[in-house]
């Protein structure tokens, strides 16, 4: 068991005080069959190790002391001061050790050096409110296990911006034992994108899982600027029913470093098909794992990973409650209401009928 | 799908007899084979070649398989219970081979006929107990009464009691009486055979058709599993071998059971102290569970476990073998109760109210009539076929010894309508005190028709005749042979898309990756190896042991209620059905990915 790091496919209980709101919950989502782009939690533990320093401490409140927070000058001044002897403490061994462990292992799953997402995941009411961390701590597309740890760095310190240093001190929230977990994750290089439905929109048939892919990022089949390929699964016996391979003609593309390039997809991409056997079905379990996990009709945006090894590279973006079925009761039309003989001979005549 | 051009099958009149078969007409009924003053009747009708129930070529004998039961089949849908829309299925054999059509019912007379189907199959299925109950009685009866058939030679005199007695008559009186009995009671049973049959599909059929239309493009074989019978009696055969080897380890037998030499493993047996034990239940188990052939009951050649215990006991040592080293040989019967659950709620969960009703409704009576559909195959393929061509063997032995020709099994080579006047030659020249005439001329005829039915056998049946029509969609056709609108299709040339492989039916779920064993013949089965991809024609519900060893099954014939669909539904196994040339397509010890649930074969490497 590691200390300081915590890999979100880790097969140990995720703990809430350890891994922070967002950890917990991308572990979670993990180990339930919905893979989340992968990565690891540096756990509140890392944290303790070098912000609960006692000199630090000590320092941290020298510098709070008689703190008037309407003075915005001042108190800009001291958490600048604060967060500054954060980003300069010295990291135990042990506390670097394991997360440049973690770190390598993450790069060699995407088989060598690729773009993260390195953001806070709050533990408990230090922060005003969960969009807040959001906001603040989220650094994307970090390249280098330097420029890594800096940000990691710099999600400890987010505890005590001008804000941060406010909020507790209007709700009066004591500073001892206030500590912060921080996720590194693989940004999505997608391959191929799109939704599927735990429902078939078509006719509101439970029975079905309904998969639109395309080429590159998921925003053009979502924005309908492509005919996406299109997958009806059985969602009891996980077998594709019916399958449309469409022209898709464009995609969009990450560059790597935060931008995205639009750019013609040509032949024989273009209509092949963008998913592959066991990819469709892969998607289709992920779609399956979060109706089950949530216990409704699910909408889900998937991608394909195309750094990440096979049989690991389809990865939940998003999960979200379908409304426009699940909200109506299903009307199914049937030839043949009831059972018996008299049932039999109409159906039996309608299926005459339909031929 | 869309539309192809018209492509048409050839029409029989245009095939090409093979080489030394000419004259083959004369081995058959004349309404059997194709006439030429009917050319345009029959080139109008599509015809399919079903290999599944009838692969080899016909010896004359065995028409009455075909004959008796497509008859049947037509006399229940046309006659007993005027199914509305379906007629029977109509036959011809053509070089050899069989062919169906089916036949339909004209659209303005279907409104009649359905106020006496209901009357009649509504009765059937609110009585379905009771009458299936009185259904076993009597066949059961008719297979006792087969069985006590005994053909044995005139004596040189009449016995004396028939004098004393004053009988008035000769032993040749019973002589005949039986053979016109042995025939009659075949024919009751194949009656039987389809009293229940048709009704089954019937219901399964609305169960099917629900199924399509509340859940579009479900897969049929989530529908079989549904109904899915764990306890057939049709396994049971397999499942008395499996028991006979886990007692024979048990009782510490296993180093004697070392091949498929019954006498030598018998012997061994009962020279050891556990062995009466053992030879007992093997007593058991074999009345009536060896009345069991590995080929379909339709061939007169067809090898019964009771007649060669070299087949049961070899199967045994297998599993013994496999059973010493720990396996567990019997079928997972609780996973698949299991799985039958999880898929039945899967689906009803996804309904409400009245809907969810019907569906509980008609998937409550399709399982109390499917059972059948399994288990029949046991009554009258196995065990009253298994008897009657005991009885028709004994005959032609009875006539070997008079000279008429030189085996048992020459007898095949006669109509059942032949062989009367030849036994008559035979009671003739015993009562008239001569010598018969058959024994100067049926050698000849036999070496004649064995070179004809050779010749035939060198070619392989067309899979269909003429135009077939744009949709395929009689239900019997499509559930029981696997003759769909695609399938059609294909062997028109058509497409599969896919590049190394081939599309046929899903006909029982899982993936499998392994070696392919391509089998024609039953003879071929000891070749299979553990953990190998069986591929053929059409395989027999019988060769159940072998489908403890495979891994999968790919067939050229069969749809979702084959027989090779039903055996691996039971034993787990990946299959695909109905691919049309597979056989042929693929050579042994290619490796294969079989999808029984998307329904495709990949060749991965040759």
């Amino acid at each position: 068991m590691s200390l300081y790091t915590f890999p979100f496919d880790s097969a140990e209980k995720p703990e809430h005080d350890r891994l922070g709101g967002k950890c917990t919950s991308l572990a979670i989502m993990t180990g339930a069959g919905m893979p989340v782009p992968p990565g690891f939690a540096v756990t509140t533990e890392s944290y303790d190790a070098v912000v609960n320093d006692p000199k630090l401490q000590a320092h941290i409140k020298e510098i709070l002391a008689g703190l008037d927070p309407d003075n915005v000058a001042d108190l800009d001044h001291r958490s600048a001061q604060i967060r500054e002897l954060i980003l300069t403490q010295p990291v135990p061994e042990e506390v670097y050790a394991e997360v440049h462990t973690a770190y390598a292992k993450l790069m060699e799953l995407c088989g060598g050096e690729v773009p993260v997402a390195v953001r806070s995941s709050a533990t408990a009411e230090d922060l005003p409110d969960a969009s807040f961390a959001g906001q603040q701590d989220t650094y994307l597309w970090i390249i280098g296990e330097q420029h890594v740890l800096q940000k990691i760095r710099e999600c400890w310190a987010s505890l005590y911006t001008a804000r941060a240093i406010t909020y507790r001190l209007a709700n009066n929230i004591a500073d001892e034992g206030l500590s912060i977990a921080v996720a590194v994750q693989k940004m999505v290089n997608s391959r191929s994108s799109g939704v599927a439905m735990t429902i078939d929109p078509a006719n509101g048939d439970r029975t079905k899982i309904v998969i639109d892919s395309s080429w590159g990022l998921g925003e053009m089949v979502v924005s309908g600027e492509v005919t996406p390929d299109n997958f009806v699964l059985d969602k009891i016996m996980m077998s594709v029913v019916n399958r449309i391979i469409s022209d898709k003609h464009e995609e969009l593309v990450p560059t790597g470093h935060g931008s995205i390039a639009r750019q013609e997809v040509e032949e024989p991409r273009r209509s092949s098909s963008s998913l592959s056997e066991d990819e469709i079905m892969a998607v289709a379990k992920l779609a399956k794992a979060a109706e089950k996990h949530y216990g409704t009709v699910q909408d889900v945006e998937w991608a394909i990973d195309a750094d990440l090894p096979e049989g690991q590279n389809v990865l939940l973006l998003q999960s979200r409650p379908e409304t426009v079925w699940s909200q109506k009761k299903v009307e199914t039309k049937i030839a043949s209401a009831g059972s018996g003989i008299e049932a039999i001979t109409k159906s039996m005549l309608a299926s005459m009928n339909r031929s | 799908m869309a539309p192809k051009a018209a492509k048409s099958f050839p029409s029989p009149y245009s095939m090409k007899t093979p080489k030394g078969a000419e004259g083959w007409q004369e081995l058959y009924p004349y309404y059997l084979t194709f006439q030429d003053n009917l050319k345009k009747q029959e080139e109008a009708k599509f015809w399919f070649c079903d290999s599944q129930h009838w692969p080899n070529v016909f010896k004359p004998f065995e028409v009455i398989g075909v004959e008796f039961a497509s008859r049947c089949l037509g006399a229940y849908n046309t006659r007993h219970y005027i199914i509305p829309p379906a007629n029977g299925i109509d036959f011809r054999i053509h070089m050899g081979y069989n062919y169906f059509s089916p036949v339909g019912v004209a659209p303005e007379l279907i409104g009649d006929r359905v106020p006496h189907f209901m009357e009649r199959a509504g009765h059937y299925f609110q009585n379905w107990t009771e009458l299936l109950e009185n259904w076993r009685k009597d066949v059961l009866s008719n297979i006792a009464e087969i069985d006590a058939i005994n053909f044995t030679a005139l004596p040189d005199m009449v016995p004396i009691e028939d004098i004393k007695g004053g009988k008035g008559m000769d032993p040749s009186v019973q002589l005949f009486d039986d053979y016109d009995r042995l025939i009659s009671l075949c024919y009751k049973n194949w009656e039987r055979h389809f009293e229940f049959l048709n009704l089954g599909y019937v219901a399964y059929l609305d169960l099917f058709m629900f199924c399509k239309e509340a859940f579009p493009g479900i897969p049929d074989l989530a529908i079989a599993k549904m109904v899915m019978g764990v306890d057939s009696v049709l396994f049971r055969p397999d499942d008395e071998l499996k028991t006979l080897a886990d007692l024979a380890v048990k009782l510490g037998l296993t180093d004697l059971f070392t091949g498929d030499d019954a006498a030598k493993v018998l012997g061994a047996v009962e020279g050891h102290s556990n062995g009466a034990q053992w030879l007992a239940a093997f007593e058991k188990a074999q009345d009536p569970w060896f009345n069991y052939t590995v080929g379909n009951g339709f061939y007169g050649t067809d090898v019964y476990w009771r007649d060669n215990l070299d087949l049961p006991v070899g199967y045994i040592s297998d599993y013994v073998a496999r059973a010493a080293k720990g396996e567990r040989l019997h079928r997972p019967k609780d996973e698949l109760i299991a799985e039958r659950d999880r898929i039945t709620e899967g689906y009803a969960d996804a309904l409400d109210g009245e809907a969810k009703e019907t569906f509980m409704g008609k998937l409550g009576l399709a399982r109390v009539v499917y059972p059948y559909v399994e288990d029949h195959n046991f009554y009258i393929e196995h065990w009253t076929m298994g008897v009657f061509w005991r009885k028709v063997r004994q005959l032609g032995q009875l006539l070997a010894d008079q000279g008429f020709w030189a085996n048992a099994d020459d007898i095949l080579y006669l109509s059942r309508d032949e062989v009367r006047p030849a036994m008559f030659d035979y009671a003739n020249a015993w009562a008239v005190g001569t010598e018969p005439i058959g024994p100067t001329y049926w050698p000849t005829e036999v070496a004649r028709r064995t070179k004809i039915i050779n010749a035939l056998a060198t070619q392989r049946p067309a899979p269909a005749f003429n135009e077939p029509p744009a949709e395929i969609v009689e239900p019997f056709t499509v559930m029981l042979w696997g003759i769909t609108t695609d399938q059609v299709q294909q062997w028109l040339g058509a497409d599969s898309g896919l590049k190394n492989g081939l599309k046929g039916m899903a006909a029982s779920g899982g993936v499998v990756e392994g070696k392919a064993r391509v089998i024609t013949s039953p003879d071929q089965l000891g070749e299979l190896i553990q953990g190998e991809i069986l591929v053929a024609p059409v395989t027999a519900p019988s060769w159940g042991p072998v489908f403890g060893k495979i891994s999968a099954t790919v067939t050229d014939i069969g749809g979702m209620m084959s027989h090779a669909a039903i055996v691996c539904r039971e034993y787990g196994l990946p299959a695909v059905t109905g691919t049309g040339k597979a056989s042929t397509t693929i050579k042994t010890g290619m490796l294969l990915r079989v999808d029984g649930t998307n329904g495709t074969v990949e060749i991965l490497s040759k």
